[in-house]
């Protein structure tokens, strides 16, 4: 299989010429000791095996995900960040690899996977791409696992089958006036008979370019404050949904982020997905998933970024040695790598945590924050590092310092994390 | 006789793009500890091969074989979620792995190929860590039946199958009857990806295991390697002013 890696060095002048093609090579799994399965960890008899053990099916999920991404997203990365716009190919491949309903029973056409391997292959997305890595995030952890745990048995059917097929979905909370502070949303759902007329608008909905479903939070009883916030799923082609402009973004900017329009919108009552008034718990819970989806996805953007920047320090000569020899690149970096390492850990010991069924919002939380405050530290260095050519269009690294900031702020912003963290924290002193 | 089950040997091999290949001090090889390792990139052209003239419904049934330590499983898997129906693991580890060589490798292959009943055997043209390109023909041989190497297109006709070869004149059409043995080449075809769901349902397919010794074969090997050694570095070139210095530098070293 010739490998699409062998590119002619074709910049003239440059020390060392590494068109962006060729920086793929960066990224190949480089984990420095052969990963252990956990069926060979059992063996080996180890019954507190490191974090880093995956099970056979996950390993062989992130490598074919690894191989995948860098093989066939690679190519359309840089275009779709230059023309903020997500090339329908990259999404159907997405679909085609089973990549949008991992953890969809198969019998609705999904992989019947486990929400570690979502993880897993939102990671190594982002290490090439985080807006793909986004779309494919929200999709999972959150349509889908809406779809699953709230859907009655017609939605199910309806829905889940082209969720893992061909649509992909959206989730609007959000809104001009309301962010952080989520459930003082303005936009109503009135009641009529058996149908509901929906009225507002939303902001900051990512996917909605592409998204053929939208899980539309709206509010049926104000006067009940957030206890009248429910969950309606509403089709794409719905008389009165307008989606407006998406936003013209400093990163993540191949995922289509617009504000909608409800007008007068029609939705009927076996549209409301879970039951009236506990919307926002609904919000709550999936939120707490979606943390560590994010949160991967930022460790991933690290991690990539990284893979290819230090490959060129370890090329790139000055003074008569290269610049990864020179003490404080070299302690720069051993500290970059640390903070990638505690960020994995925090993201795949919160992964863990949920699939045991044990608490794990307070570490959700942690792995969220720290892994954005780690992308971007990582980013920031690894342009640096690259000095001159680091700051150029040319070489992938500052489409990774811009992805990152967005890591702090969507999908509960740093301060909430912390003030959720210190929540916690302070029942734990309870007794 | 239609063809009803195809075999794909498989190999594992070092990873293609691992930067440096060292040789053990002692040169007696290739140092392959902590090295990744995967399937062969021929061997993956091989299996996608198969697997579509399954799905053309040409062959009912694809075996994925490979012979080695438990590692090879791991490709045998792969295999499997990329379309295979089963898999053969022919355990070989320990000295007898270092000092397995294409003989040996096809000895098992033709064994298992003729207890099975298999109408075709294909295989990666060759491996890319010892580029033996033996291992096809021999088996080939061993069942004395007729082989298409160096395929780059495959068509079975009836009980026929047509194969083009890539040769160092161009390319060959030849027409061999099945039972046959094809090695697959680059341009054969471009290996899909095992997509999630397929990574799943590999689970459930089986692989069987068995040792050289339950077919028969005996593993000894006529070949010892005596030396590796890494290439010469390479020298400087020197750079002449007109075609008469080439030529007396030419002749001076003794060239022409």
């Amino acid at each position: 299989m010739a490998s699409p890696l062998i590119r002619c060095f074709s910049k003239v002048g440059r020390q060392v010429s590494r068109p962006w093609s060729v920086c793929q090579h960066g990224l190949r799994n480089r984990s420095t000791q052969p990963d252990m399965s956990a069926e060979q960890a059992a063996a080996l008899g180890v019954s507190y095996p490191p974090l880093q053990t995956y099970s056979e099916e996950e390993g062989m999920m992130r490598d074919a995900v690894n191989k995948f991404a860098q093989e066939r997203l690679a190519p359309f990365v840089s275009k779709m960040d230059e023309n903020s716009l997500m090339d329908p190919e990259v999404i159907k491949s997405l679909f085609e690899q089973g990549l949008m309903g991992i953890e969809i029973d198969p019998e609705y056409g999904g992989t019947g996977s486990t929400f570690f391997s979502s993880i897993l292959v939102i990671e190594e997305l982002a290490k090439v791409d985080a807006s793909v890595a986004v779309l494919c995030d929200i999709q999972n952890t959150l349509i889908n696992t809406l779809f699953t745990k709230l859907g009655t048995a017609a939605q199910k059917e309806r829905y889940l089958s082209r969720l893992s097929t061909d649509m992909v979905g959206s989730f609007c909370l959000s809104e001009a006036e309301s962010g952080s502070d989520a459930f003082s949303l303005k936009t109503r759902a009135d009641k009529h008979g058996d149908y509901y007329i929906i009225n507002g608008s939303k902001m900051w909905i990512s996917n909605a370019e592409q998204a053929g479903v939208f899980l539309v939070m709206a509010n049926v009883d104000p006067s009940a404050g957030h206890r009248g916030i429910s969950c309606f799923v509403v089709d794409r082609d719905t008389e009165g949904l307008q989606i407006g402009k998406k936003e013209n973004k400093l990163g993540l900017r191949a995922s289509s982020t617009c504000p909608l329009n409800l007008d007068n919108i029609k939705v009927p009552e076996k549209n409301v997905l879970g039951q009236i008034g506990h919307g926002y718990k609904y919000a709550i819970g999936m939120l707490n998933e979606g943390r560590i989806g994010i949160a991967a996805q930022m460790l991933g953007l690290a991690q990539g970024c990284f893979d290819q920047a230090v490959p060129y320090t370890r090329q790139r000569v000055q003074f008569g040695k290269r610049i990864f020899d020179f003490q404080a690149m070299q302690h720069q970096i051993a500290h970059v790598a640390t903070q990638i390492e505690a960020a994995r850990l925090l993201t795949y010991n919160a992964a863990r945590l949920k699939e045991a069924g044990r608490p794990f919002i307070k570490e959700a939380c942690m792995a969220k924050y720290f892994t954005s405050e780690v992308a971007t530290l990582t980013t920031s260095k690894c342009i640096e590092w690259m000095g001159g050519v680091g700051f150029t269009k040319d070489y992938p690294v500052e489409k990774y310092y811009r992805d990152c900031k967005i890591g702090t702020i969507y999908e509960g912003t740093t301060n909430i994390q912390l003030s959720t963290m210190a929540k916690f924290i302070d029942k734990e002193y309870d007794h | 006789m239609s063809p009803a089950s195809v075999f794909v040997c498989l190999s594992l091999t070092l990873l293609s793009d691992y930067p440096v290949i060292r040789v053990k001090p002692d040169n007696s090889g290739v140092v392959t500890d902590g090295v990744k390792h995967s399937m062969n990139p021929f061997c993956e052209i091989a299996v996608e091969e198969a697997v579509k003239l399954k799905e053309k419904k040409f062959i009912k049934e694809v075996v994925a074989v490979s012979c080695g330590p438990t590692q090879v499983t791991e490709t045998i898997r792969t295999a499997l979620a990329m379309g295979c129906d089963r898999g053969i693991h022919v355990e070989v580890s320990g000295k007898d792995y270092e000092a397995m060589g294409p003989l040996q490798i096809a000895k098992i292959f033709a064994a298992l190929a003729k207890k099975e009943e298999a109408s075709l055997v294909i295989l990666g043209k060759q491996a890319i860590d010892d580029d033996c390109n033996q291992t096809g023909q021999m088996t080939a041989a061993l069942l004395d039946w007729p082989q298409g190497t160096f395929a780059s297109e495959v068509t079975i006709d009836g009980e026929k199958v047509k194969v083009v070869r890539e040769i160092d004149g161009g390319l060959e059409t030849i027409k061999i009857s099945m039972p046959a043995v094809l090695t697959a080449d680059l341009r054969l075809n471009t290996p899909r990806y095992a997509t999630l769901p397929n990574i799943m349902k590999a689970k459930k397919k089986k692989i069987a295991n068995m040792k050289p010794a339950d077919l028969g074969v005996d593993m000894v090997s006529r070949v010892e390697v005596l030396r590796v050694d890494e290439p010469p570095t390479r020298l400087a070139g020197v750079k002449v002013e007109t075609v008469d210095d080439l030529v007396a530098k030419l002749k001076a070293n003794g060239t022409i």
